[in-house]
């Protein structure tokens, strides 16, 4: 997703931020995860922004995406080159404001990026964990975000936002933490993977499987499988764009040539954007934290987990407000998703908000800039911001 | 404010629960929310003006109405507003016992087809009337259903609604000053507006 991460054009920035880690659930008080194994200790990497008010009624949880981290906005030196993922809509005054709201932005649990997962050094064999690391929920990752949340002294969401995956968790902490959130905004979401989506999983995480480096996930001391990660990119990156999107971007245009090569070299432009999207992000992700978090979405099911036998009925525990935001060409996640789900909010009399956006560029829509994804989520917040300043005030 | 959108906010009571149905840019239900504590949910097709209301910090629902009120539960609704939408609606009447069935009451405003204009230029011409209310030509309007205030109350009666109160006026829907019609309303009133529900009294 970092690719999309720019400069914002008027230079207005968060500013300089730094990330932190949050050690918990040393052994013998270890995490037990939903699969029924432990894991102990745990770091989970975070960054935050702007600050907290006297009432502590402004505090927004920023959720990432797959392959997404802690950085959601700033920058970490003067030199760096690239801004957090979201610096287009997180900064002073922009659609979510650091001069009214404190920002926080966790690492999930599994990933590479800072917080405990398969490439971090199990502490009982002094080794990367490789797949001797448990397989996590996203239900796991938003009780780590949680145990984050409560040492930063932090009892009640403002809001809770992401997109994807990281929609997955907003829809998880509102069912899960009730109490605790009193907005959220699922964005380019689902409750849960269509066979669609899962094949494409599948087919990305065999490729990561099929490369000879992959060695059954022990490979930190040595070759990676940087191919098979590469390959396992390139299907996320097209299911991330739409027909359109590419069609505009690429068409059947040639990467600097005139005429076909009569090769397997890189003939169309597409194929050079995939290869070197591909080889970028083995720079910078692990291949066994891709099939982690991958298998999380997979087995995310809002409805059908922790006693509840529906969507309906997993959002009878909700008390958020709800502003759900669809893309109209998305293909992964369609809106007829989204749809669902605000059904489902409905029949509990819940307040839900629902915005299919006209856009062209697929699932990745919500990480690119758009005016009205902007307007909608400052809106939405300021609202919300005002109804809880009032309740305050009341109190 | 639309004069039409004055006389029906006037008829709701505060800190009411209303679904407003084709709510546009949200101006009725921010209306509303600012004078009568309202809590308002809106549905409109449009994407910008659904945006336009949740910037506003709004709640709204985009899709289409028939779909929308389908998901709400019985008696969700103090107030459910249907202005100026009945005419664009496929089945009226499946709509209106399904808003019966979320809605205590039920408001519904639409131009009057029997005003003596149109009644003239049909008579006169011999083309299909056009007005400023109804402002199409009959292949490329909206508006599929036209109807008059005197259709309208006899619908009401043979699906089974009370009609509490009714107000016909003769101002373009537009502007924000208009005048009540009391005498005559089928022929010389633009709008008409009802408010219905089931049972006796308000």
């Amino acid at each position: 997703m970092s690719e999309y991460a720019t400069h914002e054009d008027t230079g207005v920035s968060v500013g300089l931020v730094e990330k932190k880690f949050f050690h918990f659930a040393d052994p013998p008080q270890a995490m037990v995860l939903e699969g029924g194994s432990s894991l102990g200790p745990v770091t989970i990497a975070y960054e935050t922004m702007g600050s907290l008010n006297h009432a502590g009624s402004n505090a927004i949880l920023i959720l990432h995406a797959l392959s997404g981290d802690s950085h959601v906005a700033g920058y970490y030196g003067k030199e760096d080159p690239k801004p957090g993922w979201w610096d287009i809509m997180v900064g002073p005054g922009k659609a979510i404001d650091t001069d009214r709201y404190f920002i926080i932005c966790s690492n999930i649990l599994g990933s590479c990026m800072g917080s405990t997962g398969p490439s971090s050094i199990n502490p009982e064999t002094g080794r990367p964990y490789g797949l001797d690391f448990p397989v996590v929920t996203i239900g796991d990752m938003v009780r780590a975000q949680k145990a984050l949340l409560d040492h930063l002294g932090i009892n009640r969401l403002l809001s809770v936002i992401g997109g994807s995956i990281g929609g997955m968790q907003v829809l998880e902490w509102a069912v899960r933490y009730p109490k605790m959130v009193r907005s959220a905004i699922p964005l380019a979401t689902t409750t849960r993977h269509s066979a669609l989506a899962i094949a494409f999983n599948e087919v990305a995480r065999q490729s990561i499987m099929a490369d000879p480096n992959w060695n059954n996930g022990q490979y930190y001391d040595r070759e990676k499988p940087n191919l098979g990660l590469a390959v396992a990119r390139m299907i996320g990156h097209i299911t991330y764009l739409s027909d359109e999107a590419m069609r505009v971007k690429f068409g059947r245009r040639l990467q600097d040539k005139n005429d076909f090569s009569f090769n397997f070299d890189v003939d169309f432009q597409v194929e050079g954007y995939l290869r070197y999207q591909g080889n970028k992000f083995v720079e910078r992700f692990d291949a066994n934290s891709f099939l982690y978090i991958t298998k999380a979405a997979d087995y995310f099911d809002l409805g059908l987990r922790n006693g509840t036998q529906s969507v309906t009925e997993a959002f009878a525990r909700a008390r958020a407000k709800f502003l759900v935001v669809s893309f109209t060409s998305d293909w992964l996640y369609p809106t007829y998703q989204s749809k669902k789900m605000v059904k489902a909010m409905k029949k509990n009399n819940l307040d839900v908000s629902f915005c299919e956006i006209e856009a062209d560029w697929g699932h990745d829509a919500f990480l690119l800039p758009n005016p009205r994804l902007s307007s909608l989520i400052s809106g939405f917040i300021g609202q919300v911001a005002g109804e809880a300043e009032e309740e305050s005030r009341a109190v | 404010m639309r004069f039409d959108l004055q006389i029906i906010a006037s008829w709701i009571t505060p800190g009411a629960r209303v679904l407003d149905l084709g709510c546009g840019e949200g101006d009725l239900l921010d209306y509303l929310r600012k004078n009568k504590q309202v809590t308002g949910i809106g549905i409109e097709r449009s994407e910008a003006g659904v945006s336009q209301c949740i910037a506003r910090g709004l709640s709204v629902l985009q899709g289409d109405i028939n779909e929308e009120v389908q998901d709400f539960r019985d008696n969700s609704f103090d107030y459910v507003i249907l202005s100026q939408t009945l005419q664009q609606v496929y089945t009226p009447d499946q709509l209106l016992v399904e808003l019966l069935r979320i809605g205590r009451r039920i408001i519904v405003s639409f131009p009057n087809f029997g005003h003596y204009q149109i009644r003239l230029q049909l008579l006169t011409s011999g083309y299909t009337p056009k007005s400023k209310e109804l402002p199409y030509n009959w292949y490329d309007t909206p508006n599929i259903r036209v109807l008059t205030i005197k259709d309208f109350k006899k619908f009401a009666s043979e699906i089974g609604c009370t009609i509490f109160k009714e107000v016909a006026i003769n101002t373009h829907h537009h502007e924000d000053r208009g005048n009540i019609i009391h005498r005559l309303p089928n022929l010389r009133a633009t709008y008409g507006i009802f408010l219905l529900g089931q049972g006796k009294g308000p």
